[in-house]
């Protein structure tokens, strides 16, 4: 029962402090609201992501992904794209995370959650994901993004007019694959009629 | 730091980073595919950050646009994905993806 409220208490533990340096900016040094949000949202997104895949409980991993997906709105909110963090919340948070949640009370075997997390390769799988955080942030660092630090507010009426002027095709491709992967859904899914379970 | 780009490229890179990691070592399938998601949408972060930070308004639309694409086939192979884990699960009554070695008997 310990072992178990340790992720929980860890996450808290991680969102406090990150909270409290984000009030602290915010007060002392003098930075804006901005700055102060995206702390925050950055600091619910990474700690709800390593939630989702680090907790024993694959009910609450879910859960975590939709506190992570909420924060990723937030930040979408903050870089300036409203229609992004709307069709976040309600394409992941609404219909990606409850298919999720009803897969997983699908496939609950009775026996308890099993007993190992991971599977053998965890190690070298953390250090795989390892390598690729330090390549991205070394990339980062070693390229010059240009002076691009003029944010460009996005109006909504002009991305509507870019989506069906230039994008037709890609929408109308778009739609069709969600179309087929509806289907297929319900093919895979379906029971076959009169055989076991 | 908000008005960084760097900032949002090294975030989504660790929500990626986050999401391979899980993709790589979790036993259960829909916790490999709810990883998955992690590293779409860090993909995504990334997309709409280049685009809002770059030059024009038609760069942040287009770099809207295409996270928006981006959704709809990450819900489509969301859909697609429970369900196969769904059929599978039928079959061998178990989540958890290292027991599937049917083929490696």
């Amino acid at each position: 029962m310990v072992r178990r409220l340790i992720p929980i208490v860890v996450g808290l533990a991680v969102l406090g402090i990150v909270t409290g340096i984000a009030a602290i900016m915010l007060v002392f040094l003098g930075q804006d609201w901005e700055d102060a949000l995206f702390w925050i949202f950055a600091a619910v997104m990474i700690g709800a992501g390593f939630m989702v895949v680090t907790m024993r409980d694959i009910i609450r991993c879910g859960l975590a992904m939709i506190v992570c997906f909420g924060a990723l709105a937030g930040i979408y909110v903050i870089i300036g794209a409203p229609l992004i963090a709307a069709a976040q919340v309600i394409v992941y948070i609404g219909a990606i995370s409850v298919l999720i949640l009803f897969a997983i009370m699908l496939t609950q075997t009775k026996d308890a959650p099993s007993r190992l997390v991971f599977q053998t390769q965890a190690v070298p799988a953390a250090i795989a994901s390892v390598v690729i955080a330090v390549v991205i942030a070394l990339a980062v660092a070693a390229t010059d993004w240009g002076e691009a630090a003029r944010r460009v507010r996005l109006a909504t009426d002009f991305m509507a007019s870019q989506l069906f002027d230039g994008y037709v095709l890609p929408f109308e491709i778009v739609s069709v694959l969600l179309l087929a992967a509806v289907i297929g859904g319900v093919y895979l899914a379906k029971r076959e009629t009169g055989g076991p379970s | 730091m908000s008005d960084s780009l760097d900032a949002y490229l090294v975030l989504s890179g660790m929500l990626f980073a986050i999401g391979s990691f899980g993709f790589l070592a979790r036993r259960n399938a829909i916790s490999m595919l709810m990883s998955i998601e992690l590293m779409l949408n860090g993909v995504n972060l990334s997309i709409v950050a280049f685009g809002a930070f770059g030059e024009s308004k038609a760069m942040a639309a287009q770099g809207s646009i295409i996270a928006l694409m981006v959704m709809a086939v990450a819900a489509a192979e969301a859909t697609v994905g429970l369900a196969i884990v769904i059929a599978i699960y039928r079959n061998r009554k178990t989540p958890l993806v290292d027991e599937y070695d049917a083929m490696r008997q």
